[in-house]
């Protein structure tokens, strides 16, 4: 099945590239507020049950995937 | 006293490691391929070296952090082993989780190449017993990702047990956000775990050892292995 893993800055930590974007956008004239850039990851996993898959690529983001100090993500079955 | 500098894809300061333990202390200093499963026998500091090991990708020090011959870094250093990270070491170390926290970008997205000056906090390690009590010394950084961050709750734990060594201040010792080059949290420049045997630091003491090469605040690092492994 296709995972797509979604990792995200933490609230609270400071985002450098979330910001100079932010800024860009407003040199155009974009009204916008907190810019944050993250990480998508897609992939194909083995498996039929989305909550078995999704169990799956939970451990991915533990091992992995995401940097529990300043990370969090969000998992979608697609 | 025998050094193992692990080398990884990527790792660019490798020889700068290799050059300060072997060229300059005179130790017996084996390069030890990521692949390698053992670290060589009888190994007592394990130097992790700079660089872009595996490109930085996914995140600086992700990857490295997963590489063979890192299982048996943990190992010494679970045996009380010593093991300094530099640079891309020191966030190999932190994405292996033998230190605490996360070196994300510079505040200012810029790579910075520069000398600082560094604050000894710490003078009962291993790695500074040879230093006085906030003695200054000065050494270059070269990184883009150093701005050193930690859960508020965890780092007031890390400076709670004294689990700074060294901290970026002004030439006089004063410390202060206006010294600190890449945003890191409480001008932290290196930790160490809770043993004391295991330290990561982003500045890179093994570039200033050799005279010849330039300037030598670096060598209180390396004097202070060399003191504890003559006691040992």
């Amino acid at each position: 099945m296709k995972v797509r893993v979604s990792v995200q800055l933490k609230p609270g930590i400071l985002d450098p590239q979330g910001k100079a974007v932010e800024q860009g956008l407003h040199g155009f004239g974009f009204e916008v507020d907190h810019v944050r850039i993250g990480r998508l990851i897609d992939m194909d996993v083995p498996g039929t049950d989305p909550a078995e898959v999704k169990a799956k690529a939970l451990a991915m983001c533990e091992k992995l995937l995401v940097n529990p100090v300043m990370e969090k993500a969000s998992i979608e079955v697609l | 006293m025998r050094v193992a500098v692990p080398v990884f894809p990527g790792s660019n300061c490798d020889h700068d490691a290799l050059h300060a333990c072997g060229t300059v202390m005179g130790w017996d200093t084996i390069p030890v391929w990521h692949q390698e499963t053992h670290l060589p026998e009888n190994t007592d500091l394990v130097f992790v070296p700079g660089g872009f090991s595996y490109g930085d990708y996914l995140r600086c020090g992700a990857i490295a952090a997963l590489a063979p011959i890192m299982a048996d870094v943990k190992r010494h250093a679970d045996r009380g082993g010593l093991v300094l990270g530099v640079c891309n070491g020191f966030q190999i170390l932190c994405e292996a989780q033998l230190l605490p926290g996360a070196l994300l970008r510079n505040e200012s997205l810029r790579f910075i190449h520069t000398d600082v000056h560094l604050r000894v906090e710490r003078m009962d390690l291993p790695f500074t017993r040879a230093m006085k009590a906030g003695e200054v010394f000065q050494v270059p950084i070269a990184h883009a990702e150093g701005n050193f961050t930690l859960d508020p709750a965890d780092l007031v734990d890390l400076e709670a047990r004294g689990g700074v060594a060294f901290r970026y201040c002004a030439p006089t010792g004063e410390i202060g956000a206006a010294h600190v080059p890449n945003g890191a949290m409480n001008g932290i420049a290196g930790i160490v775990n809770l043993q004391g045997n295991v330290l990561g630091m982003m500045p890179h003491p093994e570039r200033a050892v050799d005279p010849k090469l330039g300037p030598t605040g670096g060598l209180g690092v390396f004097r202070s292995l060399a003191e504890a492994f003559a006691k040992a």
